[in-house]
């Protein structure tokens, strides 16, 4: 796959990214790239800049100072794009509760811009791949809590962007569920769609292509996760993690 | 240490609310500390310590104020027990002038749990202490809660992490409002029914969808850098009773085991051999030991 031209095109650049709040420097000159159909495990403690990194990646707050493109767009002067090609989507903000499955569909391809014949036939499709088509006309908050996450993922990428960003996305999720999702995302990459993705689960590290991991504010690490637990001496990324933090 | 291992919405909190007796149940009775659950909450409530899942903190008093406030609501003195805290609070006392609002999500846990131990409970209940928290600061975490199970007070603790599992003495496991089974993770996973076999090799999403055609194969999980697979123990049949008498009979002790082994590789041979006829080349697959998530796994599809 990897031998394809288009396959190799980079999904994000980042050059000396950085943000300082005050004194405090929460992302210190990180550099690296993503490429195309990717899937991106970005780790780090509690505290390390992930979260701020990864609202300068989706244009959501502007960086001091350093380059980085999304998707083609400049994070730093063309947030507006960069927002309009990403999916994104994190334990914390999904679906609406209180909305019907076909709704949330309907109210996020709105969001994205897509135009009313395509978020039907897009919401028809996602929902037969899911074998959800019996539940289109339920509330979301009445569904189990891993249907939720497999919804909300179809959701973050139903208008086929670029790259979707997942923020813990398996927190707290069944172990089943947490399978059946990483299964989606799979399917997501092979369609070249890139996953960015953080996560507290190290298994789930093993899953990513390449792995970086965050140490305050800057990358400590970038690899795929065979080569840091060679480079490590250990047998599991949960070890790298460890190895890496205690320092 | 006792912990109630599950997803989000199994209803660890709910049991919990019961417990520290702060819902009431619609039936079945239950005791802790010896004390009724219903009648007899007053008691229970000074006896014991809760850290809820959610922030249970007072943000705009300081730390020094949420401490003396939690010391005080139990006519507690924080001299005479700052001993039990002194382990967790000493890494917070240097910010005691600090709302507690604005600590870090760790200073947060410490503060919160050295205000559930300030009257000296005798039974701590910890709500999902570690949820969201990296997998360092989690280890440190379980440290803390093992010196305090040293100076003998009873933690109830729950958690949707498998892993962390292994660190109780005891442990139910959880699943829509049911406990699937309840024991130490040790027999938990001595108990556990089919074969596991990992499975790892070069494409590895490919390699489990192969995996899920084969017949033998009940299930097929992805378990980081592997996968895991249970193959029924049917194949091994009588394998159970045999184990019993392994160690009165001497010699044929090694004969068992041999049948036994000679069993798995008939497994693994079949396997093997099916990935081929599939296109799969380069696998390896060994028999391993279950983790705490297969017991979950094997136990849940069971129901």
């Amino acid at each position: 796959m990897n031998s394809k031209e288009s396959q190799n095109r980079n999904i994000i650049e980042v050059e000396s990214l950085t943000k300082k709040f005050g004194s405090f420097t929460a992302v210190n000159s990180i550099s690296f790239n993503v490429k195309k159909g990717e899937i991106f495990g970005f780790l780090g403690a509690n505290g390390a800049g992930k979260t701020t990194a990864i609202k300068m990646l989706c244009g959501l707050l502007k960086p001091t100072s350093g380059q980085g493109t999304v998707a083609g767009y400049n994070i730093a002067t063309s947030p507006e794009m960069v927002k309009r090609n990403i999916g994104y989507m994190s334990q914390r903000f999904s679906l609406y509760q209180d909305l019907k499955v076909w709704e949330n569909f309907r109210l996020f391809g709105g969001i994205y811009g897509m135009k009313s014949r395509d978020i039907e036939s897009v919401t028809a499709k996602m929902l037969k791949d899911l074998g959800f088509e019996k539940e289109r006309n339920t509330v979301v908050e009445s569904l189990p809590a891993g249907w939720k996450q497999k919804l909300a993922f179809s959701v973050a990428i139903m208008h086929n962007p670029a790259i979707v960003f997942l923020d813990e996305p398996t927190g707290g999720v069944a172990p089943e569920a947490r399978r059946q999702f990483w299964e989606l995302i799979y399917l997501a990459s092979q369609k070249g769609i890139t996953v960015f993705v953080t996560t507290h689960y190290m298994d789930e590290a093993e899953y990513c292509n390449r792995v970086t991991i965050m140490k305050d504010g800057a990358i400590e690490v970038i690899d795929t996760p065979q080569n840091l637990k060679s480079n490590y001496g250990v047998n599991s990324m949960d070890e790298v993690f460890y190895e890496l933090a205690k320092v | 240490m006792f912990g109630i291992i599950g997803p989000d919405g199994a209803g660890k909190t709910t049991l919990f609310r019961i417990l520290t007796s702060l819902l009431i149940p619609d039936s079945g009775e239950a005791t802790v500390l010896g004390l009724d659950v219903v009648k007899e909450f007053k008691k229970i409530r000074e006896r014991i310590g809760y850290m809820p899942g959610k922030f249970s903190l007072y943000g705009d008093l300081t730390v020094d104020e949420n401490l003396s406030f939690f010391a005080s609501i139990f006519k507690a003195n924080i001299k005479e027990n700052y001993h039990l805290i002194e382990d967790i609070f000493k890494d917070i006392a240097p910010f005691g002038k600090r709302k507690a609002r604005d600590l870090s999500g760790g200073m947060k846990q410490k503060l919160a749990l050295s205000c559930a131990l300030i009257h000296k409970p005798d039974i701590l209940f910890l709500d999902e202490p570690t949820t969201g928290v990296d997998p360092v600061s989690r280890r440190e975490f379980w440290q803390m809660l093992e010196r305090l199970k040293k100076q003998g007070i009873t933690i109830v603790v729950s958690t949707s992490y498998m892993d962390e599992a292994l660190l109780c003495s005891r442990i139910a496991l959880f699943k829509e409002g049911s406990i699937l089974s309840y024991n130490t993770p040790k027999e938990m996973v001595s108990s556990f029914e089919n074969t596991l076999l990992a499975v790892s090799g070069e494409n590895m999403p490919e390699l489990l969808k192969m995996l899920r055609k084969i017949s033998i194969v009940k299930s097929a999980y992805s378990f980081g850098a592997q996968h895991h697979i249970t193959v029924e123990r049917e194949e091994n049949k009588g394998e159970s009773d045999k184990v019993e008498n392994r160690e009165n009979v001497g010699n044929g002790n090694n004969i068992e085991k041999t049948n036994r082994e000679i069993k798995l590789q008939a497994v693994i041979a079949n396997v093997t051999q099916q990935l081929q006829q599939m296109g799969a080349s380069s696998f390896t697959i060994k028999e391993i030991e279950p983790t705490i998530e297969d017991c979950y796994l094997e136990l849940s599809s069971v129901k």
